[in-house]
């Protein structure tokens, strides 16, 4: 099951994070899981919003650059090691993962992984085959 | 050494008079064997007999590079092709290059005016110069070659590049004066000091840089490091080449052989005549020149003339050192870089918008060069490593365009100033 993720492009200047961020907002669109790559000269944010299309289009109109692509969202125990199962999967299947970030719902209970492999088909089916819980995109916006 | 002590010093009213008789015989044979100045001259209903001051220079017409091109390749010469014995090319770099014709006569003027220029370093008999700048259609290189020869000093002719065997020469034939772009010059202190070349291996006493913009503070740097005095020599293909003018050692303003070449300096907008010690666009008329004489060529450098007695002895007008040029072409470490260059090659590349703008520093001597490129959904990706594989490509595609290496920075859409008429292409950071 993939999970559709929005990356945006962000110059490496004040106030554009901020800038991406409100432009959501005033479309009324929540974020359900964020992480941001920095490099020196730029950096890439990636969000999990419920609706996708409607985000890429609203930042566009802002002028931001903004791609749509697949990942995939696993649920894991919220304990310690409970990531540590899932990247032993991969790494038995010969799977490199290209980055994942991870958040916690409510303390205790269940934690969200996303993660990009560089095949995502083929990440889905060691991860399947390995008996890992993939989420859902319902399952991830109820989160 | 003064080379020409006689045409060098001569006074304010003798040198007005010769430039005047000068004057008038250079428009008469534009006029008479050029049929772009014949028409350009009765298109304003001019005739050569009109010029009887030297102050009608301001009645005449200017030439410009476009001019130049469009008369390309033989189409400015003023005698038959038989009497033309060398020529030469500008770099050629936006289209077609311009062609400089030159007679005997012309290669003999060009020789003295090089030979004043050397002198002005102290060259003599018993002096080597190492001319490294390129030999070749470029001027830079057959210009200090003649002059040398002019002089008898024994020349070098290595050209350019090859830094490790440049400075075994240097040490090897006991080099007393180099010739080069300071940018490379400074690049041979750096080596020779990362080789531990000792300082007293070389014998240089002198370096005469030009073909680049370059610094009071460079100059500090490269006398420093080679242990030389570093003077400044200006030229340009379409008057003749290298020697139109050149520093003494006084270190203030370059001599100008302005009984060869008369400068004006001119508003580039309003295009009137400065009066003296203003800054505006060097003009050049050559005044001797039989090959292809020059009317008013507008040459695009700024710079401020300075009358008077210089403490060398001379009374050739000086130049200021050159700040800027009124265009956008640039020169980046001595290579010549237009902005259509790097448009060009944005345009080669599929998905990307040619909105870009070029940052031209100098952090540390040499010229870096920053292109910011608006980023576009076709490079962009999720992952950091091919957002930078995009980078990269952008930058191999504009080093082989202008083969420099540049530093490409995305940035987001429509964040480049947009603008209705001309585009802010280049924002040039470096201090002249």
């Amino acid at each position: 099951m993939k999970l559709k993720q929005i990356s945006i492009f962000l110059e490496n200047k004040k106030g554009r994070l901020w800038k991406a961020l409100s432009i959501l907002k005033d479309a009324g669109i929540n974020i359900r899981a964020l992480s941001i790559a920095d490099t020196s000269g730029f950096g890439i944010l990636r969000l999990i919003v419920p609706e996708p299309e409607e985000a890429k289009k609203v930042l566009e109109a802002g002028n931001f650059v903004v791609k749509v692509n697949d990942v995939i969202a696993i649920g894991v125990p919220d304990k310690p090691g409970g990531l540590d199962g899932i990247l032993e999967v991969l790494n038995k299947s010969n799977i490199n993962v290209e980055y994942l970030y991870a958040f916690v719902a409510k303390r205790g209970e269940q934690a969200m992984v996303v993660l990009r492999t560089e095949d995502i088909d083929a990440g889905i089916k060691a991860l399947e085959d390995g008996g890992v819980t993939i989420l859902s995109s319902e399952e991830v916006y109820k989160l | 050494m003064i080379w020409n002590e006689e045409l060098e010093c001569m006074s304010e009213d003798e040198k007005k008079q010769l430039q005047l008789t000068r004057l008038q015989d250079v428009v008469k044979k534009a006029y008479e064997n050029v049929p772009y100045y014949r028409k350009r001259f009765e298109e304003i209903g001019i005739k050569p007999e009109d010029i009887k001051t030297l102050n009608d220079v301001e009645m005449l017409p200017f030439t410009t590079k476009t001019d130049l091109r469009e008369a390309y390749p033989f189409g400015m010469f003023a005698v038959p092709e038989d009497d033309i014995i060398e020529v030469h090319t500008s770099s050629g770099t936006t289209g077609k290059p311009t062609v400089s014709g030159y007679t005997q006569t012309d290669l003999e003027i060009w020789s003295e005016v090089m030979a004043r220029a050397l002198a002005m370093a102290g060259a003599g008999r018993k002096d080597f110069i190492q001319n490294a700048y390129g030999y070749g259609l470029f001027t830079g290189g057959m210009g200090v070659h003649y002059g040398a020869q002019k002089i008898g000093a024994t020349v070098v002719p290595i050209s350019a590049g090859n830094t490790m065997r440049q400075l075994e020469i240097m040490q090897d034939f006991g080099t007393t004066i180099i010739t080069c772009t300071p940018s490379y010059a400074l690049y041979l202190a750096e080596v020779a000091e990362k080789e531990g070349i000792r300082k007293e291996s070389i014998k240089l006493k002198a370096g005469i840089f030009g073909a680049e913009m370059w610094t009071e503070e460079m100059r500090k740097e490269l006398e420093k490091r080679l242990n030389i005095d570093a003077l400044n020599i200006y030229g340009l293909t379409e008057i003749i080449g290298p020697g139109v003018a050149m520093e003494c050692n006084d270190k203030n303003g370059l001599h100008i052989s302005d009984d060869h070449f008369y400068p004006e300096i001119i508003d580039a907008n309003t295009l009137e005549t400065l009066p003296e010690g203003k800054k505006g666009e060097l003009v050049l008329t050559t005044l001797t020149r039989e090959g292809m004489p020059i009317i008013r060529f507008r040459t695009k450098d700024i710079t401020a003339l300075r009358k008077g007695k210089c403490s060398c002895g001379r009374t050739l007008i000086k130049m200021d050192r050159i700040t800027g040029r009124t265009d956008d072409m640039l020169k980046i470490r001595g290579v010549i870089v237009f902005p259509s260059q790097i448009e060009k090659a944005l345009l080669r590349i599929e998905g990307l918008e040619p909105h870009y703008q070029i940052v031209v520093t100098r952090p540390h001597h040499l010229d870096e060069i920053e292109v910011l490129v608006e980023n576009s959904e076709k490079l962009f990706s999720d992952e950091v490593k091919h957002v930078e594989e995009a980078k990269k490509m952008i930058e191999d595609y504009i080093h082989s365009e202008i083969g420099l290496r540049v530093n490409v920075i995305l940035v987001e859409p429509q964040s480049i100033p947009r603008s209705e008429g001309k585009a802010v292409r280049v924002i040039d950071k470096r201090e002249f």
